[in-house]
């Protein structure tokens, strides 16, 4: 299994049934390919639908349903269509269960950085600032590293995108819940050990008594 | 009954030098496409666009960056067009970003007179620089002030000959709200229908928010 499926996979058994969530674009948008069987969700698009489906087949693709990527999708029996003031109200208005994203950085405190590198890089915010905000719980899903830069962090060093705002952090290493006291090791991905996790993280970990293989 | 219908060159003529634009659209999803192309044809330059994003350089309100004829752009995320990056590095394209869910609000706010919104969004990062706070029970948020333009163009799907217009699915985004927040708005139509062949249930933008209706079988 690759990094990636491995996150994803794990990422999707954190939904509930009936849940309405984002899906950030790239790695988050995988989270859909693992959703349980026995579970329902409703995924929520920020340019403006409710109950995105699956990415229409070749040659029947609609450009005027597209996801926030721009990218042609389907919707479901039930879904709707809606202006951004009204998506975002949804999401600002703690009608999201849960956002996924990925990011550049995250820190101990729950503080994350993805929306721009100064004199680097400056995509800007999108929806994030406003997801992260809203949503009532806060997934971030990505790799532990940028090759081999750390990202899990003792405070951010890039501008926030949130402050205060993570609740866990699902990487192909681990699992890590913020806590009020610091990040929480609660799983751990097979063959990886907590010496191996800790040496890939700036932010010092808190062992969870009850450590659990992830999968 | 006013004839609202214009052609695409009076649309563009209609656009100022340094004006403020509204351009409807979502990763161009929704963007009149046929307005900026006519706007292409004009000399008109030093414009402020206000749009969810840069687009890619080829297409939409990115081929109105790359001609120069914007001289600042309020955007949520231009990540996905090099040129404007490009541009706005060497100084030539003013870049203001904006939280998605704060700009549609900001337009909401001034096509429905307010003074502005509070929000949570941006607090404890660099969008509070400069902003006011404001407690509300024990909570902060941020002022937001209203975002206007001289000018809104925006796409419709149907769109009956007094204005009445309804969207085609996700293209609806930031359509309806610029509607209401500019001096003068045109739309640009796929198709114009009689009056009141549209259900009043179903009309997302009423007539009053429209003034030039732009293209359509007439």
């Amino acid at each position: 299994m690759d990094a990636k499926e491995r996150i994803a996979r794990r990422v999707a058994q954190e939904l509930s049934d009936g849940d309405v969530v984002n899906l950030g674009i790239g790695l988050p948008t995988m989270v859909s390919n693992f959703i349980p069987e026995d579970i329902e969700i409703t995924l929520q698009s920020e340019n403006g639908m409710l109950e995105l489906g699956p990415k229409p087949k070749e040659g029947e693709e609609d450009w005027d349903l597209t996801n926030a990527g721009g990218q042609p999708v389907t919707i479901l029996n039930g879904g709707s269509y809606f202006d951004s003031s009204t998506s975002f109200g949804i999401i600002r208005g703690g009608h999201v269960d849960a956002t996924v994203l990925g990011s550049l950085q995250v820190d101990e405190k729950g503080n994350i950085a993805n929306w721009i590198i100064p004199g680097k890089k400056v995509p800007g915010m999108g929806g994030a600032m406003d997801l992260i905000v809203g949503a009532k719980k806060v997934i971030i899903a990505m790799t532990h590293t940028a090759k081999g830069t750390m990202k899990i962090l003792k405070e951010c060093s890039l501008p926030f995108t949130a402050v205060n705002e993570v609740d866990l952090i699902i990487t192909e290493m681990g699992v890590m819940e913020v806590t009020p006291e610091g990040l929480l090791l609660k799983e751990l991905a097979p063959g990886v050990t907590v010496q191996d996790i800790q040496a890939h993280t700036e932010a010092t970990l808190i062992i969870s008594d009850n450590i659990k293989t992830m999968n | 009954m006013r004839n609202k219908h214009i052609d695409y060159a009076k649309s563009a003529s209609m656009i100022q030098d340094g004006s403020t634009i509204m351009v409807g659209g979502f990763m161009n999803v929704g963007t009149p496409i046929g307005i900026i192309e006519a706007m292409l044809e004009t000399d008109v330059k030093d414009l402020t666009i206000i749009c969810n994003d840069a687009g890619y350089p080829d297409v939409g309100v990115g081929k109105l960056i790359k001609a120069g004829k914007v001289k600042k752009l309020i955007a949520t995320h231009i990540g996905l067009n090099p040129v404007a990056g490009e541009k706005m590095g060497d100084g030539s394209l003013e870049v203001v970003l904006v939280p998605q869910g704060t700009m549609a609000e900001q337009i909401r706010a001034a096509g429905a007179g307010l003074g502005g919104v509070l929000t949570p969004t941006g607090i404890g990062t660099m969008v509070q620089e400069g902003k006011d706070t404001v407690n509300v029970d024990g909570k902060a948020y941020l002022l937001e002030k209203p975002l206007k333009a001289d000018v809104a163009i925006i796409l419709g799907e149907n769109v009956d000959k007094k204005g009445n217009t309804v969207y085609s699915k996700t293209t609806r985004n930031f359509n309806p709200l610029m509607a209401t927040a500019a001096q003068t708005v045109m739309v640009e139509a796929r198709n114009t229908v009689e009056v009141g062949a549209i259900d009043p249930e179903h009309i997302i933008t009423p007539h009053v928010f429209v003034d030039y209706i732009v293209g359509g079988e007439q």
